[in-house]
Parts: C-alpha cells; sequence; structure tokens
C-alpha cells in the first residue's frame, strides 16, 4: 500500500468552518459522506456523468467526485444540507414536495444544489434554459417533467 | 385468498388528492439513510475482484499476497460459500455461482473473490493483488450464436427442460408454449398475413444508486442486513439461503431505496459482505457496487428474437398470430419469457394463437427484472407487425385495434380469463386526445417528420402484504408497513387507510420496519404495491373501525347494534348526544381495555389487468440521423389514481425509460463478448434535454376486485414507446427499423441507402 501523509484541510461548508484530515487522494464526495458526515451528497456513478454528488465551490456548481477534498482547502462549499434554514425549506426544496419532483429521492440533492446554481444567477431562466442547465444530472424515475416544473415554480417564489 | 367484486365507492375525501409525501422532507433536504448512508461502530470495507473476460476456466486463484497485506481483515472465494452452505440443492448452487464464480466464469465483471480492509481503498488496493489465472473460452454473446449446431455449451450441467422433455448439453434453459385453436386453420383464412422478426439488444435499468450492503454476521450465528432493494424480506430469505442460515437468524433493516426498477429484486453484494463479516471476526462489511460493475454484473433485461406472424381478414378482424420469443437469459438461466409470452398478444382478441418462448443462456449478466419484464420486448415486435397491416390495408390504427381489443371475457393465450379491463376505453381516450387529434406538425423543412402509435398489457401483481395499525392518544394514528417505497407508496397505502378511516393523510404516520417487526411482505415489483399493501391497509382500517366501535359501547355502556362508524366519526343510533371522533375516542380509549391496534396480511391475485398506449411525435435530422421526441402522450387505464401526481409521475417515468431504450440505450459488445459502453457517459439514458415535457392522460376503469379501484400503475408505461418510436421512425423515413436502438447509425444507414 502506497504510503502517504494525510492532508490538513480547512474550509468552509454550508457558512461553517470545517477542519479534517484527508488523504491526498480522498475526492471531496468521499470527505464530505466519511470524514464530515453530510451524506445528502449521493455517490451514483464516480466519474462524473450522473450529478448525484453535485455540490457548489465558491458558487460554482461541481460533481464532488471528481474533486479532491484537498482542492476545497481555504474555498466555500455547499451541499444539499444548506439549502434550508431556520425559516425552513428552500423555495427549491418546497417546490419540488409540491410538484412531486422526486421518486425514488436519489437524484434529488444533486438536482437542487444543481437548481440553485442556476437561479442564484438567473432568476427567471425558460423552459429550455432549466432543461439545458440541468442536462448534468440524470434522473430515472420522473422523466423530469415535474423536475422542470418544480424549478419554474420556485424561480416564481424566489 | 378469493376475492370478491367491490362495489365501486364514487366520492372520496383522501383518494384522487396531492398531499405532501410523508418522506419527502427528508428526502429535500438530504436527511433520508439510504443504504451507502448507514454507518456501524467497527465498520470494515468490502470490495469485488471481478473476472476480465467474458468465458473461460478458472484454472487458479492466489489470494496469498492480498491476505499478508497489512489492514486486509478476509478474503472469500466460492470455496467459503460452499464450506457455509453444503446441502445446497442444484438451483441454489447455481445462483450462488453467479454470486461468486465456481470454476467458470461466464461474463466479464463476474465475482471470482471479495476482500474486507480497514476502509475501502485498502481492499481496492488488496484485490489488485489477487491473481486468477483463466482458461479463456469463446464466448456466446447472443441468442444466435448460443443456439448454433457447434455452440460452446455454457452449463455442463444444465439441464433443459424443452416442453417438458429434458435435454443434456442445451444453452436452451427452457422452452414454454401457450396455445389457443389452430393457427394453420387461421392463416387459411386469412386475407393478409404479415411475418417480421425483430432483434433486441440488452438494456441496463439504470437506477442512479450502484447496489450496496452493510452485514454484520455476529457471535450468535444472527446476521443484520442493510441494503437497497426492492424487498427486505427477498433480501432476507436469498441471503439467509446462500450463507447456509435459516430465515429467522436474519434480520434486514429498511433503508431508502435509489431506483430498482426490478433490478433490485435480486440479491449480489449482501451474502458476499455476510460471509466477509463472519470471517472478519463478526465486524460489520460495508460494499458499494462502482457503476462499471453495476453495468457488467448486476440483473439488465435481456435482449433477443422476436418473430411475429400475424393474419387478419378484409373486414379488419385477426385470424391467427404465432409468436416465437427467443430471449437472453444471461449467464444462468431465468428470463422473463414466461410474462413474456403472457404478454405478446394479451391486447387482442385472436382466435388462433401459438407463443413459443425460449430462455437461452449467453456470456451475458444474469438478467433480472426491469419494468414490466418481457412485454416491451415482445410489443415491440407485435405493434409494429400491426402498424405494418394497419398501413397495408389503409385502417385507422385506433380503429383497428378497438375492433380487435381485449375485454371483459377475452380468454388470453396463456389461459386466463379477463374480469373487467379497460382497453377499449383507454383505445377511445387515445382516439379523442388532442394529441391525436391534432396534425403532425412539421416545422423545419430539413427535417423529416412522423407520428407513431402503440400499446402494451401487463398483468399486475398480487401477492402477499402485511399492514399493522396504532392509534396515539392524540388521534393520530401510526401506520406500519412491509413494502419497500420506491416511489410514494408509503403516502399511497397511508391514502387508503385515512380513506377508510375518515382522516386527513397527513394524520398517519407511515414507517418501514425491520424483517423481524412486521408480517411477510413481498418485494415491491410488479405494480403490486400501492394494490397489495394497500389492500392490507384497508383491511387493517377496518379492524381497528371493528375495534374502536366496540370500545365506545364499552364507554357509552350502550349495545353493540346501536352504534355505527361514518367519515371519522363513531355514534349511537339511538342517541344523538352520543358522537365521538376518532380524536375525542383516542383520548378515553385507553379505559376501556387498552391500546387499540390491528394487523392484517392478504395473499391477493394480479392486481387488476392494465393496458397503455403511447402516441408520439418526431423530428428527424436528415444529416446527422438523431430522433428528437417533440411531443409524447401516455394513455393509461390505472383503474383509480390514489395518489394521482405520483401515479402521473410513475407513467412520465416509464415512458422515459421507454424512449431511451427505443432510441438509445443498448449493451454494446465487442469481439470479445465484452460490453464496451459501461458507463453513464456511453450507455446514454435519457437527459432534460432529450424528452419533452410528457402528457398523461389518466383513465380509470376501476378493478372490481380491489375496493377503490386500483390497478398497478409503474409497469405498463415502459411497453408502448419501443414500438411508438419504431412506427414514427417508420411514418418518417418511410423504412422500418427492425432493430434496438434505433439509434442515429441505423437511421442513416436507411436514409443512404434510400
Amino acid at each position: 500500500m502506497a504510503t502517504h501523509e494525510k492532508i490538513h484541510i480547512k474550509t468552509t461548508i454550508n457558512g461553517n468552518p470545517e477542519e479534517f484530515l484527508a488523504d491526498p487522494h480522498t475526492s471531496l464526495l468521499d470527505a464530505l459522506r466519511e470524514i464530515v458526515g453530510l451524506t445528502g451528497s449521493k455517490e451514483g456513478c464516480l466519474d462524473g456523468n450522473c450529478g448525484a454528488c453535485t455540490v457548489s465551490v465558491n458558487g460554482r456548481i461541481v460533481d464532488s467526485c471528481l474533486v479532491l477534498a484537498a482542492e476545497v482547502d481555504g474555498q466555500n462549499v455547499d451541499t444539499v444540507e444548506g439549502m434550508a434554514n431556520s425559516d425552513g425549506l428552500h423555495p427549491l426544496q418546497q417546490a419540488f414536495l409540491e410538484e412531486a419532483a422526486l421518486q425514488c429521492g436519489i437524484c434529488t440533492p444533486g438536482f437542487l444544489v444543481s437548481a440553485k446554481g442556476l437561479l442564484d444567477n438567473e432568476p427567471d431562466p425558460s423552459e429550455e434554459r432549466i432543461r439545458h442547465w440541468l442536462a448534468g444530472n440524470l434522473c430515472r424515475c420522473t422523466g423530469y417533467n415535474n423536475i422542470i416544473k418544480a424549478v419554474q415554480k420556485a424561480a416564481k417564489n424566489l | 385468498m378469493t376475492l370478491k367484486n367491490y362495489k365501486q365507492k364514487k366520492d372520496f375525501n383522501v383518494i384522487g388528492t396531492n398531499p405532501i409525501r410523508h418522506d419527502g422532507y427528508d428526502k429535500v433536504t438530504g436527511r433520508a439513510i439510504y443504504g451507502a448512508d448507514v454507518k456501524l461502530p467497527n465498520l470494515i470495507w468490502g470490495e469485488v475482484v471481478r473476472s476480465t473476460i467474458a468465458h473461460g476456466k478458472i484454472k487458479s486463484i492466489d489470494v496469498s499476497e492480498a491476505e499478508k497485506m497489512e489492514g486486509v481483515f478476509a478474503v472469500i472465494t466460492h470455496e467459503d460459500f460452499e464450506k457455509n452452505n453444503k446441502d445446497a440443492n442444484v438451483n441454489l448452487a447455481r445462483d450462488m455461482q453467479n454470486i461468486l464464480a465456481k470454476d467458470k466464469v461466464l461474463y466479464k465483471g463476474h465475482a471470482v473473490a471479495a476482500v474486507s480492509a480497514r476502509d475501502r481503498n485498502t481492499a481496492k488496493e488488496a484485490c489488485n493483488l489477487i491473481k486468477v489465472e483463466y482458461e479463456e473460452l469463446q464466448p456466446v454473446s447472443n441468442v444466435s450464436e448460443a443456439l448454433e449446431a457447434n455452440a460452446p455449451i455454457l452449463i455442463k450441467d444444465l439441464v433443459g427442460d424443452h416442453l417438458g422433455k429434458s435435454v443434456n448439453k442445451t444453452n436452451i434453459a427452457k422452452q414454454i408454449r401457450h396455445q389457443l385453436g389452430d393457427t394453420n386453420e387461421g392463416f387459411k383464412h386469412s386475407d393478409l398475413i404479415v411475418e417480421k422478426e425483430f432483434n433486441l439488444q440488452m438494456v441496463h435499468q439504470g437506477y442512479i444508486e450502484p447496489h450496496n450492503a452493510i452485514a454484520h454476521w455476529d457471535e450468535n450465528d444472527h446476521l443484520s442486513l442493510w441494503s437497497s432493494t426492492q424487498g427486505s424480506f427477498a433480501v432476507r430469505d436469498l441471503t439467509a439461503g446462500f450463507v447456509g442460515l435459516s430465515e429467522s437468524q436474519v434480520t434486514t433493516y429498511p433503508v431508502e431505496i435509489g431506483g430498482g426498477f426490478g433490478g433490485k429484486t435480486k440479491v449480489y453484494l449482501p451474502p458476499l459482505a455476510a460471509l466477509l463479516s463472519k470471517k472478519s471476526g463478526f465486524k460489520p462489511v460495508k460494499m458499494i457496487m462502482d457503476r462499471v460493475s453495476v453495468f457488467l454484473a448486476s440483473g439488465p433485461a435481456p435482449g433477443g428474437k422476436v418473430k411475429v406472424k400475424l393474419g387478419v381478414t378484409n373486414e379488419g378482424k385477426f385470424t391467427a398470430g404465432i409468436v416465437d420469443l427467443k430471449f437472453e437469459a444471461g449467464a444462468y438461466p431465468g428470463s422473463s419469457i414466461a410474462a413474456g409470452a403472457t404478454c405478446c398478444l394479451a391486447c387482442y382478441n385472436i382466435p388462433n394463437v401459438l407463443i413459443d418462448a425460449f430462455d437461452v443462456v449467453v456470456n451475458k449478466p444474469k438478467t433480472a427484472a426491469y419494468r414490466a419484464p418481457g412485454s416491451p420486448q415482445v410489443s415491440f415486435a407485435v405493434e409494429s407487425v400491426i402498424d405494418d397491416i394497419c398501413e397495408k390495408m389503409n385502417w385507422d390504427k385506433i380503429d383497428f385495434r378497438i375492433n380487435n381489443a381485449s375485454k371483459e371475457g377475452t380468454r388470453r393465450a396463456d389461459g386466463v380469463q379477463f374480469n373487467k379491463i379497460g382497453f377499449i376505453e383507454t383505445l377511445e381516450a387515445a382516439k379523442s386526445s388532442d394529441h391525436w387529434k391534432s396534425p403532425l406538425l412539421k416545422k423545419n423543412k430539413n427535417k423529416v417528420y412522423g407520428r407513431g402509435i402503440a400499446c402494451g398489457f401487463w398483468m399486475n401483481g398480487g401477492g402477499k402484504s402485511t399492514v399493522d395499525l396504532m392509534l396515539h392518544d392524540d388521534g393520530n394514528i401510526a401506520l406500519n408497513e412491509g413494502s419497500a417505497d420506491i416511489g410514494g407508496t408509503r403516502t399511497s397505502i397511508s391514502m387508503q387507510v385515512a380513506e377508510a378511516l375518515g382522516i386527513s393523510a397527513e394524520r398517519i404516520q407511515p414507517s418501514i420496519p425491520n424483517t423481524d417487526s412486521i408480517g411477510f411482505t413481498g418485494t415491491t415489483g410488479g405494480s403490486r404495491t400501492t394494490y397489495a399493501t394497500g389492500f392490507a391497509g384497508l383491511e387493517a382500517a377496518n379492524k381497528l373501525i371493528t375495534e374502536m366501535k366496540k370500545r365506545a359501547t364499552i364507554y357509552w355502556e350502550i349495545e353493540e347494534t346501536d352504534i355505527k362508524f361514518s367519515e371519522g366519526n363513531i355514534y349511537s343510533t339511538k342517541d344523538p348526544e352520543l358522537k365521538l371522533s376518532i380524536k375525542e375516542l383516542a383520548a378515553v380509549i385507553g379505559e376501556t381495555g387498552g391500546p387499540v391496534s390491528s394487523t392484517a396480511s392478504v395473499n391477493l391475485p394480479s392486481g387488476g389487468n392494465g393496458f397503455g398506449i403511447g402516441i408520439c411525435d418526431i423530428q428527424i435530422d436528415t444529416l446527422t440521423g438523431k430522433t428528437d421526441v417533440i411531443r409524447y402522450t401516455a394513455i393509461q387505464d390505472v383503474g383509480k389514481a390514489i395518489y394521482p401526481q405520483y401515479v402521473e409521475s410513475q407513467i412520465v417515468g416509464g415512458a422515459a425509460q421507454g424512449i431511451g431504450w427505443a432510441l438509445n440505450e443498448e449493451y454494446y459488445m465487442n469481439d470479445k463478448g465484452i460490453m464496451t459502453n459501461s458507463s453513464f457517459l456511453d450507455y446514454r439514458m435519457p437527459t432534460s434535454l432529450d424528452l419533452p415535457n410528457i402528457e398523461v392522460i389518466l383513465v380509470e376503469v376501476a378493478n372490481p376486485q380491489h375496493p377503490y379501484g386500483v390497478r398497478g400503475v409503474g409497469e405498463v408505461p415502459i411497453i408502448p414507446p419501443l414500438a411508438t418510436l419504431g412506427n414514427a421512425i417508420k411514418d418518417a423515413i418511410g423504412t422500418r427499423i427492425y432493430s434496438t436502438p434505433m439509434n442515429p447509425g441505423k437511421i442513416l444507414e436507411v436514409l443512404s441507402n434510400g
């Protein structure tokens, strides 16, 4: 087995300072799930093709399975766990519930983080724009109808 | 359990509404616990060594280097299975070989050994140290190769069952036949006979969550399991069988499931994790299957060949039909030929029918169920031939189908006579739909356009289910049910209970307990859960009402004959002063004999047969051959939509999978019999950009065998898209494509030859 020293990582996750040690090869997804204990980001493919592990790094949407934990040292990471606050659900989360935009729910955290990344910058996207933006997130249950509707509804309510 | 025909309730308070699903909050916040999210003290990780070739003998497995590696706890091979399970019968022993290969590997990705180690990476590195030597054999990649005279025989000791006759040295594991009337006679009276053969490639369910398992074998030989599954009891029973334990020695704990579509009805990792746990000093072992292995080594849907011959008279009636279907079982017997044979001609009343179905082993992963297993493949062939017949005879495609549609009393070739079904009503709904009545828009002069229509049938499942209800002191209800919830069934079951009790769905709190804490409940599949577990919920609700009435008579000191329950209230028929809501009664009920609870178990026959139709408009780019679906409408008889948002979403999702199957998805095999597109990049499933907003029309012809009229919903919608798209492509380019996927390459080939 390769010998190596763990890397000390100081980062901000969902607005909270986090400090942890990780192997140099540890992905951000594994660090979030196995070290920090945030299991909302999901493993679907580990090769950046399903979007279930989508998180935001400094406001940019990334597949956390393709980012090394060491890369987020000093950066801001936002995950699905940071979307709701003490006032309740984020309008996207509320719209996903109301529009039945999930079935099994495994892709839902990734879709929510992706969609938030869109609405944070473009408050009034067209259906075509939403479909294009979310094309990196696979959902196998819903056929996307209700996900698109939910994002449109949240855009109106934000 | 024999079922009576129920008088259908017409006015509903809860059914047909769209409450927020009970598990929704956990799922939109990331709190919901799926299999991979489970953590236990002392947890270690397992990984699998998999075959690098499609077909070969295992000459040797050297695990010595891996066993010596720091951080490794245990290595297992097939020998460990046999040590634990000496008395396995032939079928179980063969299934065990699929979990962990013995002597031979039969597909790339076939598990050969497994390792446990302190973390996932160490386990992976240890796998790389295991040396497996193979003697490579010629792979058998499809049913045609498997049936060649001198084809390699995959399984030496396989005894084929060919119409009841035992046959040795064969790749045909099973042949079955359904026969009705005399097809020779039928074809004699036909004015037109069309016969065509269709080829299909293997496809995958494509659930986004890979398989996972945590197993903890303790010092007392009790096994605890957590695993993403459509059936906790199936995981318990299958794993117990594989590792030589009895059912009561295994407990499966519930976790959320990230999609299954039939693919999570088998076990792959739990028996390996169990044996690793036992061999690692009784530590819990966690395993997650990587995506490539999910494609290579879990259970996809079979490809194969389907030959169809149909005869009609000039008057527009079927005279005879022959279907010959050969499905890839994968490496071990057991593809969905029985369902394929049942479904292929079930939509129509055909007086003379002959259906032959063959289960053929090939060097590919052992197939599993995928949404209406077997039906999309056969319907692709049958509904394409019907389309050709209608074109040749210049018949209206819906009127011809109505003219021949199965209805109550029609006998299927497999012998079953239909109860009340809604196929004709579904066809009428398609005929009067906005989509069918609207002209096909041809917006772009550089593209060609087409419209297709096709139908599909699925039996829908019944089976065993259990529901427990408990009345809280505050008048709300705790509901325990045994069905894995794959897409909102906790709520659709709760809604039926709420309707019966006359309370809101929000006042029911549903849970799915572990397998020691609820009665046996069958796997979520076959579109059985809202029907069968919902039925158990209704029975439990009725028992709860009976008990509450009894308690009210004690509380009021009145006669049982003088008490009634209606719309959530219990009252005396004699004294208008005596009336209590469930909530009021709950507050005082403890004094009348302790807490109130009920339990009900059912074992139901088929869940009310389902029919669906797809109408599709497409646009084809003649330069690239790419097909864009510009409009798709799914019309389906759902019996009664309990939870309409999720009924519609099931239908949209099923249609989306069918569109992917029709246009893009396939196991692309190289000449060594190896799948070369085993990632979500290359196995391209529809994205949000590939699909239009799919329209849904719900037809509600109540299933008379359910008090609320429920029919299964989830299976049917995947069936029509294959032929619907094939018929639309034929309409657009004038030539039929006889194989799936009908991808740009095949369309370009047609266009360049045209």
